[in-house]
């Protein structure tokens, strides 16, 4: 009963399968940054798993970068659809097709 | 054998909360479950001894990104079902699968052929946190100043983004005034 590397990459995909499942799946937008978060997240865990049994502290050095990127991107994520949303009251993304050729 | 326990506990328990954030069609059961997946994902790093990294993940996402995501839930009539887009569920999940096999294959390649050189061994003398520092403020410490830049960045942005209508004071006016002053998103050419 010992845990491998294998079990972390496992588990790690199965969590960016759920989310992928869930960007597949959401039409609120909102919704959709809940998903692209937990894809950050199973990445996460790849990467300290990784670095743990490796020996290397590089893992949790870009582990570190991308928590600063979810940061950021939910920021101007936000701040992206806060003006959206004033200028059509919905945050659904079926709507945003105005720069449909 | 504690470790193994722990770990297939909070297997379970994060894949049960990030399959509710996903699948639930109550946006506050979704952010709710997420801040939990978020406090369970935490227990893994802990358990790898990346302490320093499990406590940023607490600190940084079920702090500072849970809260924005709440902020961005006054968007919400929180009562109403989220709508879903009514596509083919099994191309969904084909393709979901398959993503997923593809992950393994490019994470297990690279341990299988047994050819990685650990580049920044971890010190055995000192703690995860020191050695994490070491390693940050000598390695890669222009990736950590970019990253620094990059959150200003986000910053100024998202305060540009949102802050439209920042001379004006919502609670300093009447309500009369907020009403007539609610016509939606006016485009400036310039600043002020």
């Amino acid at each position: 009963m010992e845990v491998t590397l294998t079990h972390y990459l496992v588990l790690s995909s199965i969590l960016f399968a759920i989310g992928l499942i869930g960007v597949m799946r959401r039409k609120n937008l909102l919704m959709l940054f809940f998903a692209t978060e937990i894809l950050l997240n199973a990445t996460n865990i790849a990467f300290a798993a990784i670095s743990h049994y490796i020996g290397d502290l590089s893992g949790q050095m870009f582990a570190f970068f991308i928590i600063a990127i979810a940061a950021s991107e939910v920021a101007i994520g936000l701040g992206l659809l806060i003006v959206w949303y004033k200028r059509t009251g919905k945050i659904d993304l079926d709507q945003m097709n105005s720069m449909r050729g | 054998m504690f470790e193994a326990i722990a770990f297939y506990l909070f297997a379970a328990l994060t894949i049960v909360m990030f399959t509710i954030t996903v699948m639930t069609s109550q946006a506050l059961y979704a952010i709710t479950a997420m801040a939990a997946g978020m406090i369970f994902i935490s227990a893994f790093f802990f358990i790898l001894g990346a302490d320093f990294l499990g406590a940023i993940q607490i600190i940084v996402y079920t702090g500072a990104v849970m809260a924005l995501y709440a902020f961005g839930m006054m968007f919400f009539d929180t009562t109403r079902d989220v709508i879903e887009k009514r596509t083919n569920p099994q191309i969904v999940f084909a393709l979901g699968v398959l993503a997923a096999v593809m992950v393994v294959a490019i994470f297990v390649a690279p341990v299988v052929s047994n050819n990685i050189q650990a580049l920044y061994p971890m010190q055995e003398n000192v703690g995860n946190s020191q050695a994490v520092g070491m390693v940050l403020f000598t390695k890669y410490l222009v990736p950590f100043e970019v990253a620094a830049v990059m959150l200003l960045v986000a910053m100024i942005g998202g305060i540009i983004l949102a802050g439209k209508k920042m001379d004006k004071s919502l609670t300093l006016m009447a309500e009369e005034e907020i009403s007539t002053m609610d016509d939606g998103f006016e485009p400036q050419a310039g600043g002020h």
